[in-house]
């Protein structure tokens, strides 16, 4: 961070305020995964870190290496771009392996088949 | 017009392919130097060639204007659900007792599509993309805030999946 004095004020306050707002987001995605009760529930938190914590993080990032180098700097849409491909995988893996898990174990908190909600409406 | 079309499928078999990885390759090298665009292009095209060896189902993409309303509605939907679930961490276990999972009935049969609505909706913090039946069309959600099923159903269904299908199919 040698270059980061010549940041101008405007600049500096933008980007430290993007990055502390990402990182709080990041932080309370990962109190949810202690706060939340359920493992279904805790599947949520982490993508408040892996969207909005991110994003935040990454235009706070173009902003202040576009001030610095006085050219736009985008490839940090590369890095948003694969984090939104890929931490869906991860999650859906995860969830779906506990639900079998759930369902093999005869876990009564799990929908025993996928069609739990549109049978409880028949019957 | 119709031969020129072919030709070019000949040489580059995935134009769309080709063109984002192009893309890619320069934003990486951050530079529009010749000498990138060219390595850029050979390196998009032997992975545009290698990716024949897959045969992937054929894409077929519409209504760009369709693709850039859904754009601007998950963004605005993922900036307010997160608020929403940030909400619910900060104030503790009492809302984590609403969560559940629900079934909706989808009318998408299109593999990409229900690729895209499954990052859709993984995503977007409170809803979790569980199992999709693609005999009976139906998917297994997990919500975070089940309170009203039938508004998040509303959200699949009107927001989402009708943009999806115009652009898909």
């Amino acid at each position: 961070m040698s270059t980061a004095p010549e940041l101008p004020l405007w600049a500096a306050l933008v980007v430290s305020a993007l990055m502390v707002i990402g990182a709080a987001i990041a932080l309370i995605g990962s109190v949810g995964l202690i706060r939340l009760n359920s493992f279904y529930a805790r599947v949520h938190a982490p993508t408040l870190g892996a969207t909005l914590g991110v994003g935040s993080l990454l235009i706070g990032s173009m902003i202040c290496f576009s001030v610095l180098q006085s050219r736009p700097v985008v490839h940090e849409v590369l890095i948003a771009l694969f984090v939104t491909i890929t931490t869906p995988i991860t999650l859906v893996l995860l969830a779906r392996a506990s639900l079998h898990r759930d369902r093999v174990e005869g876990n009564p908190e799990v929908p025993k088949s996928d069609h739990a909600s549109l049978d409880r409406h028949d019957g | 017009m119709n031969r020129a079309s072919s030709l070019l499928r000949r040489v580059i078999p995935f134009p769309l392919l080709f063109l984002a990885l192009l893309v890619m390759w320069l934003l990486l090298q951050q530079s529009l130097a010749p000498g990138h665009i060219v390595l850029g292009s050979l390196v998009a095209l032997g992975a545009t060639w290698a990716m024949t060896a897959l045969d992937p189902e054929p894409v077929r993409l519409r209504r760009p204007a369709a693709m850039l309303r859904l754009a601007l509605r998950v963004l605005v939907d993922v900036f307010r659900s997160n608020l929403a679930v940030g909400t619910i961490i900060l104030r503790g276990n009492r809302h984590s007792d609403h969560a559940g999972f629900m079934t909706v009935q989808l009318d998408l049969r299109s593999e990409y599509g229900l690729a895209v609505l499954a990052i859709i909706l993984t995503c977007t913090p409170g809803t979790l993309w569980v199992n999709h039946d693609p005999a009976r069309g139906t998917l297994l959600l997990h919500v975070l805030d089940l309170v009203d099923e039938q508004s998040w159903i509303d959200l699949i269904k009107l927001r989402y999946e009708r943009l999806l299908m115009e652009i898909f199919e």
